[in-house]
């Protein structure tokens, strides 16, 4: 799960992690009386779920009133699109207005999960500001690392590598001590999978500041973090992604033209990869579980369906523990409670895969039955009107 | 022989008299493995299934003798299951559970670094010696005793490995589903390291899937050390950036991870691959039709 910055920076607050006093803006009325009051450069920023916001102009920093105002007005209930959004943008509901701070250096730092080392590693570089990925690539020497010891924790050394190799002075050596002990312990207390500052700055008169912060926080361990789990802001995700969740279903839009509907994750990115060979086009990754029941196949017909530009469908079942008779009267039940009138093509394998595709060719029902992968997927993407 | 488990293995489930453990518990006696008891704190000393429960693992192994263990307690109390566990000697643990936070699954790993004990998991299938013991949820039924040997990221894409592997009459040796997570127990290479060991495992299919460098090391790994026929097949060529697909490992990040590198490795490495996931039992086929 994704925090918005203020969120964010709320959480560094209550861990003494340096931020400006900003101020979160929720409507025009707010904004504009919060702009009037206040004074001198500042920097007003939406607050959105995706990264590119100040290449798309989501970001203004000016001392002008007039033209925080005017910032305010174009951004507020619009919709921004970033490289990164998608083209239809994601909702801009809420501003963060901040006093604009004296930038001597911009820092990059980031608490992240390294799965080869299977550790908590901690990553810094000098070129803050910047596409990280794009340093990493080009320059991967300007990125230091530090890997957290599972028993040993932070050692203060690790601290002082770090404020060296950033060529840290003064204050802002003793801070990034600091910084860094409470960085671990949040992300540790709050199970975040990445806390990331983008820039962390230097200022003219040498303290450390977190002018950006993203938090994204596991989501296996929501369960134990109710306060986390309910700054939770669904108009951020894909409304199809968001209602897939509430019915337990692994669903991800895509931007092809056919639906598939898979048990099993590494399964369900194997048909659309299957599709793609045949010259199709996937229009998502659904995983509807490995405990699979009609309820659920009906549910998951209903999410693929809501999306207009699927052309036909793929339902590629391997029962194991679930029986394919049962999954094909869910099909047929789906697909007459629903009124599907988009071709399906329908795959099943293993346990009663046999009484399976038998209930479905004795249904007075428009449904393609395949009996191998390949024969699946050439006959859907036949079906959504051939290769693209 | 098999790898890691076999008709002598002595199973114990932990979260026996639960739901999912009950309904495994008898899939697994089902099938032949030597269940010989369960674990669930607070039900010592009754029977299940017409096998003893025991309160803790430690009781379980002192009674029945038990080395390996099945885990199907929930995600919330998995990792202390695991380490339960290991504490009490247990020499093959496979956790079935799926959605264990991470710190959690990091804590367990600093033990586990540190064990003679082998952790298959967690949110995998489990592993099975066809026709002498199972362990997971895979079905049984679809397994053939022979000669591949399976290692798998993935749950259903297994099955279908699996399946692809029967149909074309080569069976299976054992099949691992090492599991999605981004922390987890065994790798690719300690299972390759046994595939290549083991008399009856003939070649070797690999499934993996985006995200992580798991199967570049495994690449690597085959150059140099593997001699067996290595089929491998990548899930996720159209899986988006910055996306989980499904397995909380399975995300391309940062341009890593992608399943176009994996494939590259894999090449760069002399394994076979297959680009469709129909062809893995086909390819494995052509590479074993001499042996």
């Amino acid at each position: 799960m994704n925090l918005h910055e203020y969120q964010s920076k709320a959480l560094f607050s209550e861990y003494a992690i340096p931020v400006p006093a900003g101020k979160m803006l929720d409507s025009l009325a707010a904004a504009e009386s919060e702009i009037e009051q206040g004074s001198g450069p500042r920097v007003l920023k939406a607050q959105v779920h995706s990264g590119g916001r100040g290449k798309a102009g989501g970001v203004l920093v000016s001392a002008d009133k007039q033209s925080l105002l005017d910032a305010a007005r174009r951004l507020l209930g619009k919709r921004l699109v970033t490289t990164q959004s998608g083209a239809q943008g994601v909702p801009v509901e809420k501003l963060l207005l901040e006093p604009a701070c004296d930038i001597e250096r911009e820092l990059y730092f980031a608490v992240l999960l390294d799965r080869a080392s299977e550790r908590i590693v901690m990553m810094a570089s000098s070129a803050g500001g910047m596409n990280i990925e794009e340093v990493a690539r080009q320059t991967p020497e300007k990125i230091i690392r530090i890997q957290i010891d599972p028993a040993a924790g932070l050692q203060a050394w690790q601290c002082r590598k770090m404020g060296f190799a950033l060529q840290l002075q003064g204050d802002a050596f003793k801070q990034l001590h600091k910084i860094m002990f409470a960085l671990l312990k949040l992300y540790r207390e709050t199970d975040a999978s990445l806390i990331e500052i983008n820039p962390l700055v230097v200022t003219r008169d040498n303290q450390l500041l977190a002018v950006d912060a993203k938090i994204n926080i596991d989501d296996n361990a929501l369960y134990r973090h109710k306060n986390i789990a309910a700054l939770r802001d669904i108009h951020q995700e894909d409304e199809r992604e968001a209602a897939a969740r509430v019915f337990d279903l692994n669903y991800i839009t895509l931007d092809g033209n056919i639906g598939c509907m898979v048990n099993g994750a590494g399964l369900a990115m194997a048909t659309m990869d299957l599709v793609k060979l045949h010259g199709g086009q996937p229009a998502n990754f659904l995983d509807v579980g490995g405990g699979t029941t009609a309820e659920r196949v009906a549910e998951a017909f209903k999410l693929i369906l809501s999306d207009d530009k699927v052309e036909a469908v793929l339902v590629n079942i391997f029962g194991g523990i679930v029986r394919c008779d049962l999954i094909a009267q869910g099909i047929i039940a789906a697909v007459k409670d629903i009124g599907i009138h988009l071709p399906v093509v329908v795959r099943l394998e293993g346990t009663n895969a046999r009484q399976g595709l038998q209930l479905l060719a004795q249904s007075d029902l428009d449904v393609l039955t395949a009996s191998d992968l390949d024969s699946a997927a050439e006959q859907v993407v036949k079906a959504a009107g051939g290769a693209a | 022989m098999s790898i890691l488990i076999n008709a002598d293995t002595r199973l114990i489930c932990q979260g026996f008299t639960g739901q999912q453990g009950t309904f495994h518990s008898e899939q697994a006696l089902a099938y032949g493995s030597n269940l010989v008891g369960g674990v669930t704190p607070g039900k010592g000393g009754q029977r299940h299934l017409d096998r003893p429960v025991f309160d803790s693992v430690q009781q379980a192994v002192d009674e029945t003798d038990a080395n390996a263990s099945m885990i199907y307690v929930p995600a919330a109390f998995a990792a202390d299951a695991i380490l339960e566990a290991e504490a009490a000697g247990i020499g093959i643990i496979v956790c079935i559970t799926e959605g264990i936070p991470v710190q959690d699954m990091l804590k367990v790993k600093a033990v586990m670094q540190r064990s003679s004990a082998r952790l298959i998991g967690p949110n995998c299938p489990g592993i099975i010696t066809p026709g002498a013991c199972k362990i997971g949820i895979m079905p049984g039924n679809i397994h053939q005793p022979g000669k591949v040997g399976i290692v798998s990221r993935s749950g259903t894409l297994t099955y279908e490995a699996v399946f692809q592997t029967s149909r074309a009459g080569l069976g299976q040796s054992t099949c691992i589903g090492i599991g999605g997570d981004p922390i987890q127990g065994m790798n690719f290479i300690d299972c390759l390291q046994l595939f290549e060991q083991d008399e009856q495992t003939r070649g070797i299919l690999l499934v993996g899937e985006i995200g992580g460098n798991a199967e570049e090391n495994a690449a690597a790994y085959i150059k140099q050390n593997v001699s067996k026929p290595v089929v491998a097949y990548i899930a996720g060529v159209t899986a988006p950036a910055g996306k989980r697909m499904g397995h909380a490992g399975a995300i391309v990040s940062g341009g890593l991870g992608t399943a176009d590198a994996k494939f590259a490795a894999f090449e760069a490495a002399g394994v076979s691959t297959v680009h469709s996931p129909a062809d893995m039992g086909k390819r494995m086929a052509e590479l074993l039709k001499n042996e």
